[in-house]
């Protein structure tokens, strides 16, 4: 079939592990839109979910580190981190190892990425999850970007792994849910851990909104590292949904700076009608 | 500095049961596996989860190691403003401290 959803999400440990001291009145409204982001997956009846995340050293380490990795295991187990931490309980996430095959086969006509047939979720995976299948019964397809040990993937080849990703979903039957995960600008995990850039985020997310390529990819890292923080990297899971999702544009939701979970909490969705209907006119 | 082998210590110890059960049993006998400096290995000896801040682990994989020690999360942030005052600046990696490390959802 294809590509029927296409969105992002914010995915900070701290959504799940400190939700109780966020402000209620920026967390229940945005905690309100992931619910919308939730049925609007649920409209478009897809087949399995693909998630494109930023791993944070639960499989891949610098010993042996992919730019690019997707996932081709019958199920996957989560959270790597200890579950009274998270607050995600430990449970098995069903995979589709033949549908991971035929789109990690597909990708690879465009696209260079490692497959894994192991895979432990870590945060990056398990947050978006707990709130978008909240009972964990919808098949996953995990990739990842390297966002953490440079020397990391420029920008331009997030987009084009993301375009890669599409032409495998419109290759398929199947019809396939896309969701990136990622902070935007943050300094999780040090001492500035709460410090937002929120004029930086929401001018990343207008250019993501509208879809364009060239100032999605003209960030330098040293630029991202200095108005973003060393977790601006994971914008690439964000651009990559961006390319999948060419010629199309999007919405942006909810983008509210929420410091105890070390990020703006953030949702998006890509439009996919608007290309379908380009084609058909 | 051989922050390579201190982060892949710390890497294989949030993973792995079993090398936190060595870990608890014998800590020693674990830091002589890997190369690291005598200050990296005191950092582990002594749970000194500010000291392996500076020394440049990546947050990713020290955030994971404090909670296991039994740091709350506000004990692990102050660990490392306070390391920092201590210490100076971060010395590899990629999570230095901006703002003189101020700041901070505590």
């Amino acid at each position: 079939m294809s590509l029927v959803f296409a969105g992002i999400m914010s995915h900070g440990p701290g959504m799940r592990a400190r939700a109780d001291r966020a402000d209620p009145a920026v967390r229940d409204p945005f905690f309100a839109t992931l619910e919308r982001l939730r049925e609007r997956l649920e409209e478009a009846r897809p087949d399995a979910l693909m998630v494109v995340a930023a791993e944070h050293f639960a499989n891949f380490f610098m010993n042996n580190m992919p730019a690019y990795c997707i996932g081709m295991a019958e199920d996957y187990e989560g959270p790597i981190e200890d579950p009274g931490w998270l607050r995600i309980p430990r449970r098995t996430i069903p995979g589709n190892a033949d549908l991971s095959r035929r789109i990690i086969r597909k990708v690879m006509d465009r696209a260079d990425v490692a497959y894994a047939e192991e895979w432990k979720f870590d945060h990056g995976i398990m947050v978006p999850l707990s709130f978008l299948t909240p009972r964990f019964d919808l098949p996953v397809i995990p990739a990842n970007i390297n966002c953490q040990g440079p020397p990391l993937t420029p920008l331009g080849r997030a987009y084009e792994f993301g375009r890669a990703v599409r032409g495998a979903c419109d290759a398929l039957p199947e019809r396939i849910a896309l969701i990136g995960t990622g902070g935007i600008s943050h300094w999780p995990a040090t001492p500035n851990s709460g410090k937002i850039n929120v004029d930086w985020d929401r001018e990343f997310l207008a250019r993501w909104t509208r879809n364009d390529r060239k100032a999605l990819t003209s960030y330098t890292d040293e630029e991202t590292l200095r108005d973003a923080g060393q977790g601006g990297f994971e914008i690439r899971t964000l651009v990559a949904v961006a390319g999948a999702c060419e010629g199309s544009t999007g919405e942006l939701w909810f983008c509210e700076p929420i410091p105890i979970f070390a990020t703006s909490g953030f949702a998006a969705v890509m439009n996919l009608a608007q290309e379908t209907a380009a084609k058909a006119a | 500095m051989s922050l390579y082998a201190l982060q892949k210590l710390l890497y294989e110890l949030n993973r792995d049961p079993r090398v936190q059960e060595q870990f608890v049993a014998d800590r020693d006998a674990l830091l002589a596996r890997f190369r690291l400096t005598g200050e990296e290995a005191d950092a582990i000896r002594n749970d000194d989860i500010g000291m392996l801040y500076i020394l440049g682990v990546n947050g990713q994989i020290l955030m994971h190691f404090a909670a296991w020690r039994g740091l709350a999360w506000d004990e692990y942030i102050q660990a490392m403003k306070d390391a920092l005052t201590k210490h100076g600046q971060v010395r590899g990696g990629i999570y230095a401290a901006v703002d003189g490390g101020e700041g901070g959802a505590l």
